[in-house]
């Protein structure tokens, strides 16, 4: 790669094509576009000595340790929403699988499709967020690929990416070690991600304050590690399906109960309201930065304070305790005193008629 | 969302409680005609908290659950032909018909689209010329403003290529239909507030005087459910019969009229198949002849599709109050909402899938309830 690249085309490029200002099929096709979408776009935002030697794959120092790794995709419409865009997401979503393993995020790296047509303003905001992201946490994007698909065929752009963390032998969160009397918490407001999405979504748009949560979890995690270390039995980020969906996927991991109380649960008055309105379930719905936390009970309280130490735990709250009376299942206690069932949905949660 | 608070608090709902269990000397038979309250119902547990006092039967008011198997197959045939770009509400996209349902009509390519209002389907019309736009217009009284209004804009736009296909019901002739049959144990009934802000409540009057039966405008918060409860009972502890209403935030006797004026124009009333339920004369909504050309039963000559309800299931008991869904041989074995046999497991207002996802029988199972 090389510094001092114009990213706005024109005279620095001896390609005429390229002055164009969506991404074209040639940009796919291997030659002299390719060379100077990546060279001009994806270089100097995110550059580091590993991606600069454009070798076939990146060589990385290999840490003490133990590595752990983790791939997600991310297609999002639309691809832009309040509080961030699919960039940030692709960097956030795959650092926190890792960080909820206990683990540090180190590298990424990003798979591009990109349809025929996207603007290269749009796209530009987006690896502008992906970077900003990336710096922000301390992680380095140190392999990449992108291709190009036609018009119609991708819904604008598609990333995958791959991170790999490093795990430190004394801090092990895992479903396994989840047992009844555990204190269940959260780190901040429920449903933030899912509601800011739908609300700018093609033909359901609608007026809210809301923004998305999409924040990188691992300073929290770090921080939980280094002061209430192994009482924290286990770690999990809510993203799709929300919290209802990964606290049964741990009760069944892990063979407990889990009992909520939905007087304490942090769901945001316009939340609350979007999901009255098109008859959701904000336990449902989606986060991207927000944990679930499984804790000794003795530690909880010391958990609870970790957590709001930091801005991005500050709304954080017990909402409810493991149990070993009905192992698998979650009850919710509602808010006039009667009891429920938290289920998994069958699909996504449809609007309802009326 | 003061207003969201209000009616979940916990000191309030627990003072009616109180009320519920002071007022009734006896245990009494009360329905809740509509699906988003038979919803909250069991969502909340609001008719554990006062089981000894009242048996909560959920009624027939969940507009998917009620929209016969082959309206719905009629749905499936249109949506998979590639002229027509088929909209429709979320929740009816699960619901099964003979041999499929509109996700898979979708999985298989046909053009089917959610839309939140059918307004949105009369402009997607307008946007595709060259395409016939199908709206599925399902729903009680709440939803058939909207639907009549996007019929006549249709009108006025001269557009030729939107329709609806109607299934519209109403709920008094429901209730009506409840108190007539035989075996009817229903003693009172809570009405559903939404219905109630478009139409008022003059029609309720003659039913509570015919049948000497309580009936409770009531909303669908837990609040408001607690609360016309306890006004049910308080009426047939005193041996009243009236039209009550505990909804005064959203409701007038008179009700929207001109959204009334809107839906008569466009609609007339016609007897209507109520899935699980049979035919319940003049409980149903159609287009007027001077908007047939909007009728899609009409336009893609629908009328030779007929269908055949699933043996074991026993919606038609459940919409009746007959049985509590899971007293349904089928209900979480080869029925539950992954694998529906009936509209009522798939609806979120559906009573089937009101005790399944809010896991009535399992956490009796689980010995913890």
């Amino acid at each position: 790669m090389t510094d001092g690249v114009s990213l706005t085309g024109g005279p620095a490029c001896p390609v005429p094509l390229s002055a164009s200002a969506r991404v074209l099929l040639g940009h796919g096709s291997g030659g002299k576009l390719s060379a100077a979408l990546v060279r001009d776009r994806f270089l100097p935002r995110f550059t580091n000595p590993a991606l600069a030697a454009l070798g076939d794959a990146a060589v990385l120092d290999a840490p003490d340790g133990r590595l752990v790794v983790s791939t997600d995709s991310f297609v999002v419409s639309p691809l832009e929403f309040p509080g961030g865009n699919i960039g940030t997401l692709a960097v956030h979503g795959t650092v926190n699988d890792l960080a909820m393993m206990g683990a540090t995020p180190r590298w990424l790296t990003a798979g591009f499709v990109l349809e025929e047509g996207l603007s290269f303003d749009l796209l530009d905001r987006i690896l502008d967020a992906m970077a900003a992201a990336a710096h922000a946490d301390g992680i380095t994007i140190v392999a990449g690929d992108t291709k190009v698909v036609e018009r119609g065929k991708a819904d604008g752009l598609f990333i995958n990416t791959t991170g790999i963390g490093i795990q430190s032998p004394d801090f092990r969160p895992a479903p396994d070690r989840i047992r009844p009397g555990d204190a269940v918490l959260v780190s901040g407001a429920i449903g933030r991600h899912g509601i800011a999405v739908m609300a700018v979504r093609e033909g359901l748009r609608f007026d809210t304050t809301i923004t998305s949560d999409t924040a990188c979890l691992a300073p929290l995690v770090a921080l939980l590690r280094d002061r209430v270390g192994d009482a924290v039995h286990a770690l999990r980020d809510p993203t799709r399906g929300g919290v209802a969906t990964t606290l049964n996927e741990l009760a069944q991991a892990s063979h407990v109960g889990i009992e909520l109380d939905e007087r304490v649960l942090p769901v945001p008055g316009p939340v609350a309201a979007a999901c009255a309105v098109l008859g959701l379930d904000p336990l449902y719905v989606a986060n991207e930065g927000l944990l679930v936390a499984f804790v000794a009970a003795d530690r909880a309280e010391a958990a609870l304070a970790t957590l709001r130490s930091h801005p991005l735990g500050a709304g954080a709250v017990r909402i409810g305790t493991s149990t070993d009376a009905h192992p698998g299942l979650v009850t919710l206690r509602t808010t006039i005193g009667g009891r429920r069932i938290v289920d998994t949905l069958p699909g996504d949660q449809l609007p309802r008629i009326c | 969302m003061k207003y969201l608070a209000e009616y979940h608090n916990p000191a309030l709902a627990q003072a009616l409680v109180e009320r519920i269990r002071k007022t009734a000397t006896r245990r009494w038979v009360l329905m809740e005609v509509c699906g988003g309250q038979t919803h909250t119902i069991v969502r909340q547990g609001i008719d554990e908290l006062v089981a000894a006092q009242v048996e909560m039967i959920h009624g027939p008011g969940c507009p998917v659950c009620v929209t016969p198997l082959e309206q719905i197959d009629r749905a499936l045939h249109l949506a998979a032909r590639p002229d027509v770009i088929f909209t429709s509400f979320g929740d009816m996209l699960r619901v099964p018909g003979s041999a499929s349902d509109l996700f898979q009509v979708r999985a298989a390519g046909g053009d089917v689209r959610v839309v939140y209002s059918p307004l949105d389907a009369v402009d997607l019309a307008v946007r595709s010329p060259d395409r016939e736009v199908v709206f599925f217009a399902v729903g009680f009284e709440t939803t058939a403003p909207a639907n009549a209004m996007a019929v006549y804009r249709a009108h006025q736009l001269g557009l030729t290529n939107f329709s609806m296909l109607v299934s519209h019901v109403t709920v008094p002739p429901a209730i009506g239909a409840i108190l007539d049959s035989a075996d009817n144990r229903v003693q009172g009934f809570l009405a559903a507030g939404h219905v109630c802000a478009v139409m008022g409540w003059r029609e309720y009057e003659p039913l509570a005087a015919r049948y000497r039966v309580p009936i409770v405008v009531t909303g669908f918060e837990p609040v408001d459910l607690l609360e016309g409860i306890a006004m049910a009972i308080r009426q047939l502890e005193e041996g009243r019969h009236e039209v009550e209403n505990q909804y005064a935030r959203a409701v007038r006797r008179d009700g929207n009229l001109p959204a009334q004026e809107l839906v008569a124009r466009v609609f007339e009333v016609v007897n209507r198949q109520w899935r699980g339920v049979g035919e319940i004369p003049a409980s149903g909504l159609a287009l007027r002849a001077e908007y047939a050309a909007f009728d899609a039963e009409r336009r893609f000559a629908l009328g030779n599709i007929r269908a055949q309800e699933p043996a074991a299931c026993r919606a038609g008991d459940v919409l009746r109050g007959r049985i509590k869904p899971h007293e349904c041989a089928a209900f979480g074995r080869e029925c539950r909402p992954e694998h529906p046999l009936g509209a009522p497991m798939v609806s979120s207002e559906g009573a089937c899938a009101a005790y399944y996802n809010y896991g009535r029988a399992r956490l009796a199972a689980a010995g913890s309830a």
